[in-house]
């Protein structure tokens, strides 16, 4: 047992960043690093790295997905992975001047939803090579890959079909 | 809606004015002066309240889980049934009906909703950030995160499916904006013009700064109770006549290419060709819609809704919104807003507050702002909560406020009545 009525936190000089004074206001900072698992999406990662899109088909009701997912919107069965096309059309687009904080370095950017032939539904993703005035709806794309992965999504994106 | 239990009555409200920032006051000292206002316009104390329902949206813009509780703690509220309902931009209507049902299945007299949102804590780059985690974090976040693009994407497809205009989206900030003129609570009224919309700084094509709502810090209240509480607190209270909700599937990409969910004024014939809802159109809301209407008994939502106070975070997302209410027929939004059908003195007054785009968007605060001014509007004391009556609709006896999250992924629609 230690009773010490002369016990004394000991002082540091980390100090705080002070932005007002009344109200009084104060920086507090907050990082994270997350274990993120891509559980049963997995799969469409890794196949970046072998150039392929991988999307979804249900066993049951045959509906093909462009972005996968492990289990049927339409009847709720399991899907098996389905290899996408590598060229598709903008169903969609937009450039982004602006981004959430860890995308501001980037812009401005694109963004398109991609459609392939025979697939039922779409594909985010964005492009690059055009300006925004050669943008429209219906234009030939084609995808391309990093070859050092970051294994995320970003790792396709889509340049004019030639 | 199989039953609709016991009637509900909107008896009472509060506002605080939203603001980018309002550092002199947190949620709960916020959330307090809405709840002190709506308690003192009718004279109820808290022994008048049998439990309530907290409205807010994100826990990372303060870094404070459970803050629910600690505006239950700080109102007084304690230890009286609570709970929170979040979802995303429609944490306000979801949190709002949530009340409505508190109600009227006879569990509460009388309920309390609450809502609030701080934005102001990050910057608002950080706060985007923060929003776009309401996407798919595997797929949609990585690819650029930012709300505003994504929904800019649904605007080009608009346009390349309808002919819509930038000039008609324009429109609906110059009518927002010009309304709440005449709104105090509003955090951006301004005079201004198409041309100012266009020229304004290009945030995602074709969206422009004045084509999107701001962040905000704000709180909302609401009082609701069964009838005999409401005609005994209240000489002046407003009909819950009817809830809707729909829901879409987060990833935009998604979203199926089928059929026109029909609305009774409409027909298969309308839309032969239309593939439906694609990323155009929002489902949920014409859901959300479909069911508020049945359970009101509407067929002619145009004719017989005076006032709209709709969630035009985006102005594309007004226009949009026109189509799934079935204000007009889809395709025709851009039209519907360039011929003053959505005007004060329109055929519909939509958005007479200013909406979100001119109101601010302080997110669990936002559907639960909607509710309180539609209920003055409908129990027509406009002037009474603004000191002036330029927005007060003359005659209003029927309107729908309407609430949304995501890309149109939880959408609720309520339809409230005048009695007087
Ligand atoms: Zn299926």
């Amino acid at each position: 047992m230690t009773i010490n009525p002369k016990a004394k936190l000991e002082e540091t000089q980390d100090g705080t960043v002070v932005y007002n004074f009344d109200p009084l206001i104060v920086k507090s900072h907050y990082e994270i690093d997350y274990v993120h698992s891509y559980a049963q999406d997995s799969e469409f990662f890794k196949a970046l790295g072998r150039q392929e899109l991988m999307g979804s088909k249900c066993k049951k009701c045959g509906y093909t997905y462009g972005t996968p997912r492990g289990h049927c919107m339409e009847c709720g069965s399991e899907t098996e992975w389905y290899k996408l096309p590598n060229e598709g059309k903008i169903h969609a687009f937009t450039t982004c001047y602006f981004g959430g904080e860890a995308f501001l370095n980037e812009t401005p950017f694109h963004l398109v939803l991609v459609e392939f032939e025979g697939v039922d539904s779409l594909f985010m993703s964005r492009i690059i090579g055009v300006d925004t005035e050669d943008l429209y709806v219906g234009m030939p794309i084609r995808a391309k890959f990093r070859r050092n992965l970051k294994l995320n999504p970003t790792d396709v994106y889509f340049v004019p079909k030639a | 809606m199989k039953n609709k239990g016991q009637d509900v009555y909107m008896i009472s409200g509060g506002v605080t004015k939203f603001t980018k920032a309002s550092p002199e006051a947190d949620f709960r000292l916020r959330t307090k002066k809405a709840f002190d206002y709506a308690l003192n316009d009718v004279g109820m104390t808290l022994k008048d309240i049998d439990g309530s329902v907290a409205s807010y949206f994100s826990d990372h813009f303060q870094r404070q889980l459970m803050s629910g509780i600690m505006a239950q703690d700080y109102l007084g509220l304690t230890p009286k049934p609570s709970k929170r309902v979040e979802g995303g931009g429609a944490t306000g209507g979801l949190s709002f009906q949530a009340g409505v049902e508190e109600v009227a299945s006879g569990r509460m007299n009388t309920c309390v909703v609450y809502g609030f949102e701080t934005m102001s804590h990050v910057n608002t780059w950080k706060g985007n950030e923060f929003i776009a985690l309401a996407s798919d974090t595997n797929f949609d976040y990585p690819i650029g995160g930012f709300y505003t693009g994504y929904y800019a994407m649904m605007a080009t497809r608009h346009m390349h499916e309808f002919g819509t205009t930038v000039e008609q989206l324009a429109k609906v900030s110059v009518k927002n904006h010009g309304n709440a003129l005449h709104n105090p609570y509003a955090q951006s009224p301004m005079k201004i013009t198409v041309e100012d919309v266009r020229k304004s700084p290009m945030v995602s094509y074709p969206l422009t700064r004045l084509d999107v709502c701001a962040m905000s810090d704000g709180a909302a209240v609401a009082v609701l109770a069964n009838e005999e509480k409401a005609f005994e607190l209240c000489d002046n209270p407003v009909l819950i006549k009817g809830i809707g909700t729909g829901t879409d599937t987060m990833r935009l990409s998604d979203r199926p290419h089928g059929k026109v969910i029909l609305l009774p004024n409409e027909t298969e014939a309308d839309y032969k060709n239309l593939k439906y809802p694609g990323v155009h159109s929002f489902r949920a809301g014409r859901s959300a819609a479909k069911e508020a209407y049945q359970s009101a008994g509407i067929t002619d939502p145009l004719e017989e809704l005076d006032i709209v106070e709709l969630h035009d975070a985006y102005t594309s997302s007004e226009i949009q919104t026109y189509e799934d209410l079935g204000l007009c027929k889809y395709g025709e939004g851009g039209h519907f807003v360039e011929e003053g059908k959505a005007d004060l003195k329109g055929k519909v007054a939509v958005n007479p507050s200013g909406g979100l785009l001119a109101c601010g968007h302080p997110v669990g605060a936002t559907g639960i702002m909607q509710a309180v001014f539609m209920f003055w509007q409908l129990q027509r004391t406009i002037k009474k909560h603004f000191k002036d009556d330029a927005l007060q609709i003359s005659n209003a006896k029927r309107g729908l406020i309407h609430s949304h999250a995501g890309t149109g992924t939880y959408v609720t629609a309520t339809i409230m009545e005048a009695v007087k």
